[in-house]
């Protein structure tokens, strides 16, 4: 016997509504873009901003997401960075967004072969292989002086314009603006893949994987395709700094990376997307100002941020972000419930 | 008699412990087959090993004849074999809209979609909604699980499982915790189940036991003690020696 | 040959002393303290302070040492960690890197970001022979000391009361504190000693691994890796994972310069693929 219409209306009217873009989330976006005409001297910040906010997004993939913890993300990063880098100046890929591509790619490899070891453990053997990762790849890079430039960095990395057009100019113009197309578009993709299938048995993974597993879920399978995925953005990000300061040094490799990137996802709250976006903004003016104050010791200022945030409480902290989140609005969930009463006492 | 399930001399132990000592089972097709013992007898760990949770330490297992030992628990849920739990294994933030809608959209293979929005497809809606409506869960779809009563959270239990769409079902303690006066609702969904389906189930509360199975085995200290129709095993004494031999130390 | 053995031994027996700590809390309240090194560091710039300025004699100082980091243990314990114990791993990990980033942020401003040195006595300098093989004094002491340590640790834990208690506490809060047992109190106690202990190693170690604000980062990795291989349900399992990273790093470090500590890390993750509960724990129901 079918369920009557109205039921299952309401069931695909809750999910649709649980998809649907929210005005706040368009806002976000426009002022993002519009930022490009509206503040041309605080381009500078604003790429950085962007580049971590992507950098937040792909941890936000596995760590609101998936639950794995990671202390070790800036190592596809790194090598995303690294990767745009020689790529430039050897001029083996002169194209920038080509190169983007390529160093993603590099990183999605070097995610995927790493994945393995995040399948089996505790938390704190997930800690310690992802933070051994990312020290392994320093250390590497450290070494490799004569491909990576070693401590001093990779100098003498020039970026051609981007699709030939674009050049690069020292007020970060170009770099902003192709910079936020980057991050809008994978931000698609990330938005449709965890409103998708695939995303809600992340979720269930996340949640129980005992019984994810118990209802024919490969939970190692899905970690593994979310780790490779989520390491392919880290690299387009770190490509992104690398091609926008035509640089790369050994640091984005570090310990303090990978720290300040959790701070950034906490902040922000993670598992609804924007919250590294928003992690990004507020950690980028926050280290602004405090740098402005007390240039060498602004980490004792990030240290006490993370101490405070973790005693007061993740949820309380990131319960004013509430209106971004992308379930659906007050108003929806009402008249979806009185449908539903209706619905129901009318078949008893 | 068609076997559905058959195990060969299945052995667990653990550091010392035999949980489960060479059993050797044989489930109908379609039979509605109890499994009772002591508490204590190896019950769970019995459908653990047969789930796939654990790995048996000895012996086989066959599912409609074919070699399943080796295969992980995501991999026998293919091929049919589900488990509800004695304790609510439940995704807590997740709605039973969604709930049932993941467990549907997996057994139809769209698992790896990552395109598709969920709730796009209009033949999966209906069905996830028409599992809700059967397991009286229709009033409470939007609701997160973990704020929901714990008798609906069981229905939840049980619908889960059997959105899977299972050959074999085994239901481990199904009424376990629930309040009198919402058991009945649980009760009539397992009396409801198709009749294609196997059922193990697992319980302690006799008056179930009775009315719902048409064949029980008697676990005691993990090893099969008694077998038989409903009414051999309760007019046999062994059987009753053990189960008032528990009585007696309780009082 | 048996020099660089030597040598490993010694900074293995430090590793040793100086993650103790780290075990044990993480065993007993599975706690994932990342800011261990910083009380290590601690009680390093103490002996630095006391020996250095105040001219105290080093071996007064040690125990010096040990009380402070203990006493700033204590404290910390009971007004911070006590409130992070019920968080998930998540919030632990991310109060004490928000713990370290302070402590060395804090360090830099106070004593300054260059490396210091302990001014230790003049029969410690230097080193011996004994059948070719050179035997650095002050290594030779380390050994000893933290041998003597190891012991007095096996002994404590085993044969006293508050061992058995803190044991119990181990295997089961719940049922410990239903047997009477004071669970807090045995806690705050056990973070004290392990945080003396760290401070203790830090003391012992300015001199051999460099004392400096980045020490609890630069070291963390160290301390991880010795309990996550030599895992925490015993004392044995720490205290050989941390002769084998000693002497592998050493070793690694003589023989193979160029690759550095690429042999430890690497040694690391292939050890953590292939018993990811650590090579010499009981097998871990969390």
């Amino acid at each position: 016997m079918l369920p009557p219409p109205i039921a299952i209306r309401v069931a695909t009217e809750w999910l649709a509504a649980r998809a649907r873009w929210q005005p706040l989330e368009v806002a976000f976006w426009i002022v993002a873009f519009a930022a490009i005409w509206l503040f041309p001297d605080r381009h500078l910040i604003l790429t950085e901003i962007t580049w971590l906010g992507l950098f937040a997004l792909s941890l936000d993939l596995i760590l609101g997401y998936a639950g794995i913890i990671s202390l070790g993300h800036a190592a596809f990063f790194g090598l995303g960075a690294y990767a745009a880098a020689l790529l430039a100046k050897y001029e083996i890929i002169n194209e920038p967004v080509l190169a983007l591509l390529v160093a993603g790619l590099a990183a999605m490899a070097l995610g995927f072969v790493t994945s393995f070891l995040v399948l089996r453990g505790s938390d704190l053997t997930r800690l310690m292989v992802t933070l051994g990762v990312a020290l392994l790849l320093r250390e590497l890079a450290n070494r490799l002086g004569w491909l990576t430039g070693g401590a001093d960095g990779l100098q003498g990395v020039s970026i051609k314009p981007v699709l030939g057009m674009f050049r690069f100019d020292m007020f970060g113009h170009t770099g902003y603006a192709y910079s936020l197309t980057v991050l809008f578009i994978l931000f698609l993709i990330a938005r449709r893949l965890v409103n998708s299938p695939f995303g809600l048995s992340l979720m269930s993974v996340k949640g129980n994987p005992l019984r994810a597993s118990a209802i024919g879920i490969s939970v190692d399978a899905r970690l593994i395709a979310i780790y490779t995925v989520a390491a392919g953005f880290a690299g387009i990000a770190g490509a992104l700094l690398a091609q926008t300061t035509s640089f790369a040094s050994l640091e984005v490799f570090s310990f303090d990376r990978s720290a300040d990137l959790l701070l950034v996802l906490i902040i922000g709250g993670a598992g609804y997307l924007y919250g590294g976006l928003i992690g990004a903004i507020i950690f980028k003016f926050m280290q602004d100002y405090l740098s402005a104050l007390t240039p060498q010791y602004w980490p004792f200022w990030i240290g006490l941020v993370l101490v405070v945030i973790v005693l007061v409480g993740r949820d309380r902290i990131t319960s004013w972000t509430a209106p971004f989140r992308r379930i659906a609005s007050h108003l929806n969930w009402r008249a979806l419930a009185r449908h539903v009463a209706a619905s129901s006492s009318e078949r008893r | 008699m068609a076997v559905a399930l058959e195990t060969i001399n299945l052995v667990k132990r653990f550091s010392g412990i035999v949980a489960s000592n060479n059993v050797s089972l044989q489930i109908a097709k379609g039979a509605r087959h109890a499994l009772i013992g002591p508490n204590g007898a190896g019950k769970t760990t019995l459908i653990n090993l047969l789930t796939g949770v654990q790995r048996p330490t000895g012996g086989r297992i066959l599912l409609d004849g074919e070699d399943i030992t080796g295969l992980s628990t995501h991999e026998r849920v293919r091929l049919g074999i589900v488990r509800t739990f004695q304790i609510n294994q439940l995704f807590n933030d997740l709605t039973p809209l969604e709930t049932i809608g993941l467990a549907v959209s997996e057994r139809r293979g769209q698992g790896l979609d990552w395109w598709r929005i969920v709730g796009s497809r209009p033949d999966l809606v209906a069905e996830v909604v028409e599992i809700l409506e059967r397991f009286h869960l229709a009033d409470v779809i939007d609701k997160r699980t973990a704020v929901l009563p714990y008798g609906k959270q069981r229905l939840l239990e049980i619908a889960l499982a059997i959105a899977c769409r299972p050959r074999l079902l085994l239901l481990d303690e199904p009424a376990a915790g629930v309040p009198e006066d919402e058991r009945h609702e649980i009760l009539a969904a397992v009396a409801a189940l198709p009749a294609d389906v196997t059922v193990l189930l697992i319980e302690h509360d006799m008056d179930i036991v009775f009315s719902f199975a048409d064949r029980i085995s008697v676990l005691v200290n993990g090893a099969l003690f008694v077998e038989g129709s409903p009414e051999e095993v309760a007019r046999d004494p062994r059987v009753k020696a053990v189960y008032l031999g528990e009585e007696v130390a309780d009082a | 040959m048996l020099t660089i053995l030597f040598d490993g031994i010694a900074y293995g027996m430090l590793l040793f002393v100086l993650a103790s700590g780290l075990a044990v809390t993480l065993g007993l309240m599975n706690f994932i303290n990342l800011a261990h090194g910083s009380f290590a560091m601690a009680g390093g710039y103490v002996t630095v302070i006391l020996v250095n300025r105040l001219g105290i004699p080093f071996f007064a100082s040690l125990p010096l040492a040990f009380l402070a980091s203990a006493a700033i243990g204590f404290l910390f314990e009971r007004t911070l960690y006590a409130h992070v114990y019920k968080k998930s791993h998540l919030d632990q990990v991310l109060f004490t890197i928000g713990l370290v980033f302070m402590s060395v942020a804090a360090t830099d401003y106070v004593m300054g970001s260059s490396q210091v040195f302990v001014q230790i006595p003049k029969f410690l300098q230097g080193q011996f022979e004994i059948y070719g093989i050179g035997i650095g004094r002050y290594r030779l002491l380390i050994i000893v000391l933290c041998g003597l340590l190891m012991v007095a640790l096996q002994f404590i834990l085993a044969n006293t009361r508050f061992g058995s208690r803190l044991r119990a506490a181990v295997d089961d809060s719940r049922v410990a504190r239903g047997l009477g047992i004071n669970v807090n109190w045995v806690f705050a106690l056990t973070f004290a000693f392990g945080s003396g202990l760290a401070g203790l190693g830090g003391a012992l170690g300015a001199e051999i691994l460099g004392l400096d604000p980045t020490f609890p980062l630069k070291f963390m990795i160290y301390f991880l890796i010795v309990v996550t291989v030599g895992g925490t349900s015993s004392i044995t399992g720490p205290f050989l994972a941390s002769l084998l990273l000693g002497i592998g790093d050493v070793a690694g470090k003589y023989y193979v310069p160029t690759l550095g500590s690429f042999v430890i890390y690497t040694i690391m993750i292939v050890v953590l693929i292939w018993r990811p509960q650590g090579l010499f724990s009981r097998a871990a129901s969390r």
